[in-house]
């Protein structure tokens, strides 16, 4: 797709990276801060769709982000499911928070048990996801030409 | 609570203003509003998870329409001009049915409790235990990932099953053209 004014390009490189690491931060401080898995998931695909908007992108590029992302958002969500049933391994029932005890201790950064990395693979699930919706409608490539 | 009931009055003319008029960007941005309203009601609860929630991905709803709308067409061809005859009838069964819904909505609302006050007994040993019990400080999450994950995997699959569902009507790779039929 056409890229955007050198204005806007300049602008939009400076912000991309500022709005992923605080994507990042939302999503990693989810279990403390308001915030989680899903808003900061959005706001790190809003730092991928901020650039491939402002700067313009060729169609293989478009081609292999949209491929990549399919897989990552797949295997975000894999990641979930397999925090889920991780509570099999503890001896439990599913969904059953496996690691609740013994790591960390409440109001650090590393607790809350499987809470913050169920955080991350629906982080990465909805970056992924939304980024792949992005560039299935609004990339050149698939655009209908009618 | 009077500042409620004015975005509910933004929201209704920005949802009719969406729906009827002609250009498609002017929509989105009524769209827009309809969902920032929402994040103000949200931040006037009182509930900041959801509000920000609402707020990203209302901004990235308006990015994605305006991106489409901008890459295709920007008229809505399907809005009437003016009132037609055969809309008299469903415009009258439907402000009848309105109108008896809301009639019977306002006695069942009555009979509720107040606004902040919870009844709910399983809610009230969430927000006690939430912090023992899971060791997440953000009772939110504790419930949304430790208490109700069920409810949380079937909001995962809804966002999986709606970027399968915008893949696949967009795709172009194997796709056949509309007039090489047969094998469709």
């Amino acid at each position: 797709m056409r890229g955007m004014s050198p204005i806007v390009q300049v602008i939009a490189r400076l912000l991309a990276g500022m709005l992923f690491l605080f994507g990042t931060y939302v999503v990693l401080h989810g279990h403390l801060t308001p915030g989680g898995g899903f808003a900061g998931g959005v706001l790190v695909a809003a730092a991928f769709i901020l650039i491939s908007l402002a700067c313009g992108s060729v169609e293989q590029t478009e081609r292999n982000s949209y491929t990549l992302s399919s897989v990552v958002e797949s295997l975000g969500g894999v990641l979930f499911l397999s925090l889920a049933m991780a509570g099999y391994l503890a001896g439990t029932f599913f969904f059953q928070n496996a690691f609740t005890y013994g790591i960390g201790k409440p109001l650090a950064l590393v607790s809350g048990g499987i809470i913050l990395p169920a955080n991350i693979a629906i982080g990465v699930k909805v970056g992924a996801g939304l980024f792949a919706m992005f560039l299935a409608l609004g990339a050149s490539r698939f655009v209908m030409k009618d | 609570m009077i500042e409620l009931y004015v975005l509910l009055a933004v929201m209704l003319v920005a949802a009719l203003v969406a729906i009827q008029i002609k250009d498609l960007l002017a929509a989105a941005v009524a769209l827009g509003i309809v969902g920032f309203s929402v994040a103000i009601m949200f931040i006037l609860l009182q509930a900041p998870d959801l509000a920000i929630v609402q707020i990203v991905v209302e901004t990235i709803t308006v990015v994605f329409f305006a991106a489409v709308i901008l890459r295709t067409t920007n008229t809505d061809t399907t809005v009437a001009d003016g009132l037609k005859r055969e809309m008299v009838l469903p415009a009258v069964v439907y402000v009848t049915f309105g109108v008896i819904f809301l009639v019977f909505v306002g006695r069942a609302f009555t009979e509720l409790p107040s606004f902040g006050s919870p009844t709910m007994l399983v809610a009230r040993e969430y927000i006690a235990l939430g912090l023992e019990k899971t060791g997440a400080a953000n009772v939110v999450a504790a419930i949304i990932l430790d208490f109700r994950g069920y409810d949380t995997l079937g909001e995962a699959t809804v966002l999986f099953t709606a970027v399968v569902g915008v893949l696949t009507i967009m795709r172009r790779a194997g796709r056949k053209e509309q007039n090489n039929e047969g094998r469709g």
